[in-house]
């Protein structure tokens, strides 16, 4: 049936939005197939992706997470912190940490940003979009009052401390690709794994087509969003050590809109914002648009006024054609039902 | 026929909804100063046809005829303009307006365009009020009001429209005998000035009293239209069922229980403005027993069958599963020591629309299939195949979404879910809503099956016949509480009735 074709069409949209601008830039910037290039592009592609996976999360719980920007920021900032200074601990003494205990801090304060404005949205019902709104700017402003808005520089590590690995997150590479690269496919691994094949991701898909359904089948609903929101925190404390590790600084105001890139990548990779759908594959291949797209549009010399242009008519396409789609499946069951009465 | 020309008829229309076919070629007529009586089991494709002529949903084939021209009604806006109002047994108010801001909403009186005449607006409310006999102060913010008085202020808001044609859909479902009273007087005031009115109802008691008209519908189709007076009540209901009422025979077997599975003790939901929603019920469901609770709206049913799930936090009072209290657990834990619910709303509390059938079947029970954190996916489906082949689910396969099938199929995915948990006792809220009459039947042996093999049953009902075809015990409950227990041989419509009516308890 022709519909059955067209709708496999628009199913696969981002796929082939991905190809059409692969093909269109390697045939204007003949460097732009390169390897050096795509390893570099796939770099800039697993900031994004990393974070796009956790709101993929939060997104297809029919939550929104705005914060994550400012946790790759106060992360960051905890991380410099750590490398440089030790904690006070009574009395004159300093506790210094380790890289594994650093990382492990830092990790778990992202948790625990995530844990806050799960907790907001999920027990105190603040809306999902003001609650994480909220916390971008507490968070923000914790990260530049960490260290009154002055950068931690000189991230190289010590070996005293046992923490000169400290660079090789962000800037080392395994097997000739980035450390960041193979840090996005355990991350995706993971997270299409839960998504698929666990009673989590199942409970997730739930909550968000249908809260209250889902608590009327026996899911503990608050607990379902909460994780969804660690995740997401989880997610930008690894950007925010990838970016720390990689430039050897941390600034307070690395991060900033990042999360506005992450939601376009969910939202072009088939996340809807309603809820109950978005996967992580879909998620992985809008977030690869969206910066093959910007590196691209950048080699050819595009504008960067024409860049945010383009970037934003694409987001807006993709959701039109999002909705065409929901329209025409409608219209291919109506038909099927007409055909079977 | 009082004109030649109807004031409004449909003709020939059909509706084809994902899965279903909800009209098949009706026509459908009503004149001016008439009440066509249009009546149908649930399902029947009532509400269907009446929003179709009241601009909310558009017909797949078809058309509608105002004063003999055809017409095209994009939304509810357009029907309003053309004097086609219906009132909603769901009914459509502001609550935090007053009832002069709902009367006039959408269509406010302005001066200069952008000021509201809010002494205009006020004046011409009081008017209609008065008109209907219920001299309201305009200005009562509407959640103050109570039922019957927020459907008057509905009909206000109609005939602020000029309404020529009015609809009223179950306008009687939620009202007290006096309230019922009060809206045929305003029916029969309505009537005398020209007004065209579709009484939807399948409250058989009402139709002889103001219908001149009467229009069954059964499974879609129009299957019988008569002027009330030719027509009695055994012939209507033969009409609506296609065969004769239920007889006895037909009923369920009475008694039969073991020991008690459930058994609530002192349940208490506090109403938000004082008073009770459910107030100090005590019940108890033996295994293998059918108890059925039946009420008027209102009366408290779904916010009992609610409380006993756990998803009313302010409920107190003791619950045993099979002996366990459960009263202190929430839903989940309840689940897990043996009770589950099938709520009345399959679309907003049932089933998880952007699901296929197997997905909602298991989602209720993955511990199941679970072994740390890795989904048995063979298991599941197997699962899923067998609650599609034990219930007899129609569906091409169980990825099939759980939006394309039919009510009742819907409704035993429903209860598939429910199974899948094990359950000791089932909770049904309202079993055949939407279901349409073949599939009645179908879920009434189902249920009774179930009940056969020793799970309690406990479900709510506003329909007295699926009371009496389903129910090995009644109860009535109302304003909260129970009113009547009694076996269902020891138990007559003329006494259920009484027990369900306020009116009649506070006599």
């Amino acid at each position: 049936m022709r519909g059955d074709t067209l709708l496999l069409l628009m199913r696969l949209r981002t796929v082939i939005a991905l190809i059409v601008v692969l093909a269109v830039f390697s045939a204007a910037a003949p460097n732009f197939l390169s390897s050096a290039n795509m390893v570099l592009m796939l770099k800039h592609v697993a900031l994004n992706a990393i974070l796009a996976i956790g709101l993929t999360y939060v997104i297809v719980a029919g939550g929104i997470d705005l914060s994550v920007g400012s946790t790759v920021g106060l992360t960051g900032m905890v991380a410099g912190f750590l490398m440089l200074n030790g904690v006070p601990v009574g009395g004159d003494m300093l506790m210094r940490f380790n890289l594994f205990e650093i990382v492990l801090i830092v990790l778990a304060i992202g948790v625990l940003i995530g844990a806050i404005n799960g907790v907001l949205v999920a027990r105190l019902k603040v809306a999902p979009f003001i609650a994480t709104l909220g916390t971008l700017y507490v968070v923000r402003g914790a990260a530049l009052l960490s260290s009154d808005g002055r950068t931690f520089p000189d991230l190289v590590g010590d070996a005293y401390y046992g923490t000169s690995g400290f660079p090789f997150i962000g800037g080392g590479y395994l097997l000739g690709l980035p450390v960041s690269v193979w840090l996005l496919g355990v991350i995706a691994a993971v997270a299409a794994y839960v998504a698929m094949r666990t009673p989590l991701g199942r409970k997730i898909y739930a909550v968000g087509g249908n809260a209250h359904a889902a608590a009327l089948s026996g899911i503990r609903v608050n607990r379902v969003l909460i994780v969804t929101y660690m995740v997401s925190g989880f997610c930008a404390a690894v950007v925010g050590l990838i970016i720390a590790s990689e430039l050897q600084a941390a600034h307070p105001a690395t991060g900033d809109t990042f999360e506005l890139n992450a939601i376009a990548a969910a939202v072009l990779g088939g996340a809807s914002l309603a809820g109950g759908r978005g996967t992580i594959v879909g998620t992985l291949v809008g977030a690869a648009v969206i910066g093959v797209l910007g590196d691209g549009m950048v080699m050819m010399g595009v504008s960067a006024f024409w860049q945010m242009v383009i970037k934003g008519l694409v987001i807006i396409a993709a959701v039109l054609l999002d909705g065409a789609q929901a329209r025409l499946q409608h219209r291919v069951a109506i038909r099927r039902a007409a055909a079977l009465a | 026929m009082t004109e030649a020309v109807p004031r409004l008829s449909a003709q020939r229309v059909s509706k084809l909804y994902p899965g279903v076919q909800a009209l098949d070629g009706v026509d459908f007529e009503v004149h001016a100063g008439a009440v066509n009586v249009l009546i149908g089991e649930n399902g029947a494709g009532k509400s269907t046809l009446m929003k179709i002529i009241a601009g909310v949903e558009q017909p797949s084939t078809g058309c509608l005829l105002l004063d003999g021209e055809e017409v095209h009604f994009a939304d509810p806006a357009a029907a309003a303009r053309a004097g086609v109002c219906m009132v909603f047994q769901e009914l459509n108010l502001f609550a935090n307006l007053s009832i002069a801001e709902n009367v006039f909403i959408g269509r406010e009186r302005c001066r200069l365009g952008i000021d509201i005449d809010r002494g205009s607006e006020i004046e011409r409310t009081r008017e209609l009020l008065e008109r209907l006999d219920h001299p309201l102060d305009p200005r009562a913010l509407v959640s103050s009001l109570t039922i019957g008085q927020q459907q008057i202020v509905e009909i206000a808001r109609a005939l602020a429209q000029d309404a020529r044609v009015l609809i009223l859909d179950e306008p009687t479902s939620a009202l007290s005998a006096a309230e019922a009273e009060t809206l045929f007087a305003v029916i029969a005031e309505l009537k005398a000035r020209g007004v065209a009115i579709v009484y939807i109802s399948h409250r058989l008691e009402e139709l002889k009293r103001i219908g001149d008209y009467v229009t069954v519908l059964r499974d879609g189709h129009l299957v019988a239209t008569a002027a009330m007076a030719d027509v009695d009540v055994p012939w209507i209901v033969r009409q609506m069922i296609g065969r004769d009422a239920p007889a006895r025979a037909d009923a369920a077997p009475c008694g039969a229980s073991g020991g008690d599975v459930l058994a609530v003790t002192d349940l208490v939901l506090p109403r938000e403005r004082g008073g009770f929603t459910v107030d100090h019920v005590s019940l108890t469901v033996g295994a293998g027993e059918i108890v059925g609770i039946y009420g008027l709206l209102g009366a408290g049913r779904t916010e009992l069958l609610e409380s006993i799930m756990g998803c009313r936090r302010d409920a107190t009072g003791s619950i045993t599963i099979a002996g366990t209290e459960i009263s202190g657990c929430d839903v989940s834990d309840r689940m897990a020591a043996g009770i589950a619910l099938v709520p009345e709303d399959r679309r907003r509390a049932g089933f998880i629309q952007s699901f296929s059938v197997a997905h909602n079947l298991t989602i209720a029970s993955l511990g199941r299939f679970a072994r740390w954190f890795n989904l048995d996916m063979r298991r599941e489906a197997a699962a899923a195949r067998g609650s599609i082949g034990d219930l007899a689910i129609k569906v091409a396969g169980p990825e099939t979404m759980v939006t394309t099938l039919s009510g009742g199929n819907q409704q035993k995915v429903v209860i598939g879910k429910a199974l899948l948990t094990r359950p000791r006792v089932l909770l049904l809220d309202e079993p055949t809503r939407g279901v349409d009459v073949g599939a009645k039947t179908e879920q009434y042996r189902l249920i009774r099956h179930l009940a056969g093999e020793g799970l309690g049953v406990l479900f709510a009902t506003s329909e007295l016949d699926e009371l009496t075809a389903l129910a090995t015990r009644v109860l009535v409950m109302c304003e909260g509480k129970i009113t009547l227990d009694l076996p269902c041989d020891a138990a007559d419509h003329d006494s259920i009735t009484a027990a369900a009516n306020p009116r009649a308890q506070a006599a």
